[in-house]
């Protein structure tokens, strides 16, 4: 009896394991990582965990660059995809992984700023470049001339948003609730903080500055602190995960303020949690399928909708497109799978066009891009506004 | 900090003790009677939020209904959890059981990623549960009542079924001593298996109020509050039902003032349920209610 019950128990563990292993590895062929037919770029995104959702939107666009440009040098672009559980130690082995076991030319990804910052000395070290495709934190690209980004970076995001708050909104005083382990929204919110004093000329513009951790759920405590300062708007970069609930409990709690918010918003969890609390929230990003910048994005938007459907593609999807593309174009340009010949090519790019703009990188490896200003309305996101780069 | 401000605070932290405290019987109620941790409890936790989950996302079942057939379900799991990794071990060592226990929690976490897959889902919160009343400037969701009403009715039921019933006397049986309980015709097995039932069904219960309250579910959702109603557990004294119910409020009532007063000291908000838990172990080691040691002996 009780044999047969351990025989049972290791079998359900066998398939578990096997399950796992199989979702980690989709698309990899499983062939010798040395197979010199194929050029492998490697993928870092979180596929579960907290940022999945996110993730799954870059992926998305990577999918869809790779099935419409398959090849380069006359060889096979090979994925591999691998799962950093949005979690910034998972997220420096899983590099290391793509760079010893996989020896990818190139490495894409990854969603969320800490995650990417993550994996930042493991692609130095190898010398294979990298490129985000929607991480904004300064910190990414500085001091590592393997890290590449097509966005912009949270200094203009701040500011961007902080302008929105003044101009639009006319708000005189601004709450801020950020995330604290979260290089991304502690960066976005120091920034934005500065623009703003900046824009009121008053140093107590910012009337509170509360805190949360990555994976909480109960923010009653810190809003309810909020409330009783009373702001005009309330500034809460952070993921869309916390993000979300934070603006639903604030309405529980009788808060009336808008809330505003960065490009990490931007993904449908974000309205399918949110529901009508989230109606009328605005934040920063950087691509709209209304305005197609390039002929890149036209084509962008007729492949996504035969090969999604009718989903509204996400500056997220758009970005991990042009993230593969630009790789590819930086291969072609070295004529070899070599990671530091792609690198060099990659600091070259000037004026390259993205489904989500024209690509220019600067001396420090980031994208001068304009920003798009959305708003949630009717549980959609609607385009607002573009706000220049310059 | 205005009155409206300190009873609003108050007011979440009984909410969020309340939940705790509903997790924190399903725990504290497998511990008394086997004296074993059960630390996939947290996992069944979460497994009985998705039940609910697909009741009414995929099988479009009136929610009361869906919340009741997944009660039932997580208690059919939890018997099967205790058939599959505990009764093979029961005359094992105890740390063996306890290593079997953070196995299963681990098997479920990511059978639970494989099957329901890693990206969060919305769970569905009827307008009756969810809406808010407004009560001079603060605000009570209805939530706020129905959670500690029903931790509070699950409480009074549990206490009248281990001391009122039958069933109730064979479990406080088997908790003294379940070798000779056996000897005396108690059906062991048939009793442990109805108590992991009871504490999954509760787990399922705590699942449901936590999805009604943070309607957000991913396949880790429960390790957080697996721990807190742990902490909560050993506050209280571990094994007594009431303790948990007392831990359950002390701590969701401190976390919330933590952050209320010390707004500096958000970040270590769980740091803080850990530190409390070292110091309760150190001072007071058997808990608010817990038994003295002593007559053990």
């Amino acid at each position: 009896m009780k044999k047969k019950l351990a025989t049972v128990l290791s079998l359900i563990l066998l398939v578990s394991f096997v399950f796992t292993g199989c979702s980690g590895n989709k698309a990899s062929s499983g062939n010798g990582s040395n197979d010199s037919s194929v050029i492998k770029i490697g993928v870092l995104e979180p596929m579960t965990g907290a940022n999945a959702a996110g993730g799954a939107l870059e992926v998305e666009g990577i999918k869809l660059a790779n099935k419409l440009y398959p090849t380069v040098l006359g060889k096979k672009v090979e994925l591999v995809i691998v799962d950093n559980k949005s979690d910034k130690v998972e997220s420096a082995s899983a590099a290391s992984r793509l760079v010893e076991n996989e020896k990818v030319s190139a490495i894409i990804g990854s969603w969320g700023s800490s995650l990417s910052m993550a994996a930042g000395d493991v692609v130095k070290n190898a010398q294979v470049p990298a490129v985000a495709a929607t991480a904004t934190n300064p910190l990414v690209t500085q001091g590592n001339d393997y890290y590449f980004r097509v966005c912009f970076i949270d200094p203009f995001q701040g500011k961007v948003m902080a302008n929105y708050a003044y101009n639009k909104l006319k708000a005189k005083k601004v709450a801020i609730i950020q995330e604290v382990s979260n290089d991304y929204s502690v960066g976005l919110a120091k920034f934005f903080t500065d623009a703003f004093k900046e824009l009121t000329g008053d140093e107590n513009a910012i009337v509170a500055v509360s805190n949360y951790n990555t994976g909480d759920q109960d923010f009653t405590a810190q809003l309810t602190n909020i409330k009783a300062k009373n702001p005009d708007v309330i500034f809460a970069p952070g993921n869309f995960t916390e993000s979300a609930l934070i603006i639903k409990q604030a309405r529980q709690l009788g808060i009336k303020a808008p809330f505003i918010g960065g490009d990490t918003w931007e993904t449908p969890e974000f309205i399918d949690i949110g529901k009508e609390a989230v109606e009328g929230a605005t934040f920063s990003t950087f691509f709209t399928s209304e305005k197609p910048i390039t002929k890149e994005s036209e084509k962008f938007l007729a492949e996504y909708k035969k090969e999604y459907g009718d989903k509204e593609p996400s500056a997220a999807a758009a970005l991990g497109y042009d993230a593969y593309i630009l790789i590819l174009d930086a291969i072609k340009k070295a004529g070899s799978p070599d990671p530091v010949k792609i690198r060099d090519e990659l600091a070259k790019t000037k004026d390259f066009p993205g489904a989500a703009g024209v690509i220019t990188l600067d001396e420090n490896r980031n994208a001068i891009k304009d920003a798009v200003i959305k708003e949630v309305k009717g549980g959609k996101f609607t385009y607002l506004n573009v706000v220049g780069a310059n | 900090m205005s009155l409206g401000t300190f009873l609003q605070h108050l007011a979440n932290g009984i909410s969020l003790g309340s939940l705790y405290a509903l997790v924190a019987i399903g725990y504290t109620m497998v511990y008394g009677i086997l004296r074993l941790i059960n630390f996939a409890h947290g996992d069944i936790f979460m497994m009985g939020t998705y039940f609910a989950f697909y009741g009414i996302a995929v099988f479009t079942l009136p929610w009361y209904l869906s919340f009741l057939l997944a009660i039932v379900l997580t208690g059919i799991l939890g018997m099967m959890l205790e058939a599959g990794a505990y009764r093979p071990l029961r005359d094992a060592p105890k740390i063996s059981i306890l290593i079997s226990a953070i196995g299963a929690s681990f098997l479920l976490e990511n059978l639970a990623v494989v099957i329901f897959g890693g990206r969060p889902k919305a769970f569905p919160t009827p307008r009756v549960l969810t809406d808010v009343v407004h009560i001079g400037s603060i605000s009570i969701q209805n939530l706020t009542f129905v959670i500690p009403v029903v931790t509070i009715g699950l409480l009074i039921a549990l206490l009248y079924l281990v001391h009122n019933t039958k069933a109730g006397m064979a479990m406080r049986a088997v908790a003294k001593d379940y070798e000779t309980a056996a000897i005396m015709g108690v059906n062991v097995n048939k009793v442990i298996s109805l108590t992991f039932c009871i504490g999954s069904m509760l787990a399922a219960v705590g699942g449901i109020m936590w999805g009604l309250k943070f309607p957000q579910i991913i396949p880790l959702l429960g390790v957080m509050p697996g721990l807190k109603a742990f902490i909560a557990a050993v506050i209280g004294g571990i094994g007594d039902i009431k303790g948990a119910v007392i831990g359950g409020f002390v701590l969701g009532i401190g976390e919330i003032m933590l952050v209320a007063f010390l707004p500096e000291l958000t970040g270590y908000r769980d740091a803080f349920a850990f530190v409390l838990l070292i110091l309760i172990l150190l001072f007071r080691p058997t808990g608010i209610l817990g038994e003295k040691i002593a007559e053990k002996v």
